[in-house]
């Protein structure tokens, strides 16, 4: 699923990363806690998350990402958006909150993190 | 083991300041890319000292991590002051914190650090001293393959 796919399904809003909509996700992960991120978290995953401070985007930074969709309609703040357009990392936003989020991808074909083998 | 360091880097941390909280991390992981470490264990690395990086920023005063790489292994040294571990044993439980609602709010504090820096490393070792610091070594293999 492209983030554009993404984008369109969870009616999301594009922060920053316009021009990476056509990158392919292929699973996605979501939690409130960065902690559990770090445990769980895989390269090229999409993050779901609904903790909009500047430590989400290190976290996804550190274990390399490919985009944040917040949830609950969350905004990143300033030093989010400033470092996620330093590292390449898209950021959306959704109205959905994270349960429906989740569904949403889910049902239409995005693995979590946890269904990798 | 050979004493013969290819890069030695020392980085500071300030405790308490949330605002900074990753910027040494994320400098590490972008110098471990650059000098061509194995991304697998890059990842591993950063993922670890991101970890103890926010530990220091949530429960010490301050702390420095040593950056050392030699042809064998990647070691992270960080010291830090501050009210150090009254019991590692119990702290290294998945799940124990002493995190306030601020260290929450940052997405941090619950219980998962320590063991996730002993999980990620290939050699990890505390020492602390109640009311001094605390002390980790957070070591990686360079020359294994197929870890992860």
């Amino acid at each position: 699923m492209t983030l554009k796919e993404i984008k369109e399904l969870l009616k999301a809003e594009v922060i920053t990363g316009e021009d990476s909509l056509d990158e392919e996700i292929t699973f996605a992960g979501g939690s409130d806690l960065m902690s559990d991120v770090l445990a769980f978290g895989k390269p090229g995953i999409l993050l779901l998350t609904g903790l909009s401070n500047s430590q989400s985007v290190r976290t996804a930074n550190i274990i390399d990402a490919k985009a944040i969709v917040y949830v609950r309609g969350k905004q990143p703040d300033e030093e989010g958006i400033k470092l996620a357009k330093e590292h390449g990392i898209p950021l959306l936003s959704t109205k959905f909150m994270m349960y429906a989020t989740c569904g949403l991808l889910f049902s239409h074909g995005l693995p979590g993190v946890s269904d990798l083998s | 083991m050979s004493d013969e360091c290819v890069l030695s880097q020392k980085f500071k941390i300030e405790g308490g300041n949330f605002g900074n909280a990753g910027k040494a991390s994320t400098s590490i992981k972008e110098i471990l890319k650059e000098i061509g470490i194995d991304p697998s264990i890059v990842i591993r690395a950063s993922i670890a000292i991101y970890e103890a990086e926010m530990n220091v920023v949530m429960y010490a005063k301050k702390g420095i991590i040593t950056l050392n790489i030699t042809p064998e292994e990647l070691h992270l040294k960080l010291e830090d002051e501050g009210q150090g571990i009254a019991d590692i044993y119990q702290a290294m439980k998945e799940g124990f914190s002493t995190a306030t609602n601020e260290m929450r709010e940052m997405g941090f504090g619950a219980g998962m650090g320590l063991p996730n820096i002993k999980k990620n490393a290939d050699r990890f070792e505390i020492t602390s001293i109640p009311g001094k610091g605390t002390t980790l070594d957070i070591i990686f293999y360079l020359n294994k393959t197929g870890n992860q």
